[in-house]
């Protein structure tokens, strides 16, 4: 019922977002001065919005809990289609299996953006290693992401690295364990 | 078609939302003479019927009015003590208003962090590995219906016996949860729901499922 009197997800114009997250980030670097202070707060950022998108998600896909790296990479495939309309690739499993790459061709946030060189030290996109890390944690996961590649640093295409640390045993909700 | 309330419990058991939706409000009101063919009871802070039912006022209703004049715990509104109101023969014939006891909201504060651990020892107690905790709670007026998400918060509606179709309104009631409590910036988690988009959306939903059924929402 909800979901006729909002905005269906893909009537909203990308480009909003870039630009409203352009904002957001130099309004950051504007208050904050050290990049890497800017860098901390936007994964923060984003790890807020992973714990609560993590329900949108869950109520929307009706997903059960994963118990393998690859279930859980799948799900974070379906809601980087869901959320950014971009589909990126799995690939470079650890041999362990517990650690994977999203690699993104084009990326909605950095569509208008070119790095000044003095920038060299900021993760642009470092909310969405939040999110993956805060919408995880919700579920019981915890996990590291960080950048390996960026197309706005030079690269071809960009790489963010998963790494699943452990469990959280003491959080998972009775009746699941 | 009849759905009583819907609670929320945060992910660490304590109450974060409850809404009545249709509670028949029960009250009998019968002028009495002395002395009174009833037996009642003066607890802490209500009088309630201990012995004697009859005509609509049943063991367990509390008094809730002398005369037409509310009564306040132990006390009318007006100063009186109730008790000697009714101990008085010459203040006979009275009419006395009753009704089922409301659930207060620290009440139903309690009840919900009640259903909690025995939501874990359910799942402990199954037979089979695996086991999930209670989903269906069923008594001959009600039945409970509970739904916990992977993040662990439980939702739960109280409907008629009959009621079918009541794990898809808890989904709905997840994705409302979902839009309107959390994508609300300015709500902290864990904390009590008081969201108005939530509840006047909740509200639509519940009215809507009474109208035209479940299946079709």
């Amino acid at each position: 019922m909800s979901r006729q009197t909002r905005l269906d997800s893909k009537k909203v114009n990308s480009e909003l977002l870039t630009i409203t997250y352009g904002a957001l980030v130099t309004q950051m670097l504007r208050d904050f001065e050290n990049v890497e202070d800017v860098n901390k707060q936007l994964e923060r950022l984003g790890y807020n919005m992973g714990m609560r998108l993590i329900e949108d998600f869950l109520a929307r896909t009706n997903s059960p809990r994963c118990l393998d790296m690859r279930e859980t990479a799948d799900k974070i495939q379906l809601a980087f289609r869901m959320y950014l309309n971009i589909q990126p690739t799995i690939s470079n499993w650890a041999a362990s299996g517990d650690e994977f790459s999203l690699i993104f061709d084009n990326n909605p946030l950095v569509e208008f953006v070119e790095l000044p060189t003095d920038l060299s030290q900021l993760r642009y996109c470092s909310i969405i290693c939040g999110c993956i890390r805060g919408a995880l944690e919700m579920v019981q996961l915890e996990v590291q992401s960080w950048f390996v590649q960026d197309q706005l640093k030079g690269d071809t295409s960009t790489e963010i690295r998963v790494k699943f640390i452990r469990r959280l045993e003491d959080a998972v909700p009775a009746g699941e364990d | 078609m009849v759905i009583y309330s819907v609670y929320i419990v945060s992910k660490s058991g304590g109450l974060i939302f409850n809404h009545d939706h249709n509670v028949p409000k029960i009250e009998t009101e019968r002028t009495f003479t002395f002395p009174l063919d009833i037996n009642l009871e003066y607890e802490a802070k209500k009088i309630s019927v201990s012995f004697g039912q009859s005509n609509g006022i049943n063991v367990g209703h509390v008094l809730v009015g002398v005369n037409g004049i509310l009564v306040n715990g132990l006390t009318l509104e007006d100063g009186r003590d109730v008790k000697e109101v009714l101990e008085n023969r010459d203040n006979f014939p009275l009419t006395l208003k009753f009704s089922r006891p409301k659930m207060t909201t620290n009440e139903k504060i309690f009840l919900a962090s009640m259903f909690y651990p025995l939501f874990a020892i359910a799942s402990q107690l199954s037979p089979e590995p695996k086991s999930s905790g209670i989903e269906v709670l069923e008594a001959d007026t009600f039945k409970l219906h509970c739904f916990q998400t992977l993040t662990g918060i439980k939702f739960m509606v109280v409907a008629e016996t009959s009621q079918t179709g009541l794990d898809i309104l808890l989904k709905k009631i997840y994705e409302l949860y979902a839009d309107y409590v959390l994508k609300n910036p300015f709500y902290s988690l864990e904390m009590p729901i008081r969201c108005e988009l939530f509840d006047v959306n909740l509200q639509a939903l519940l009215e809507q499922i009474e109208k035209t059924g479940i299946t079709n929402i």
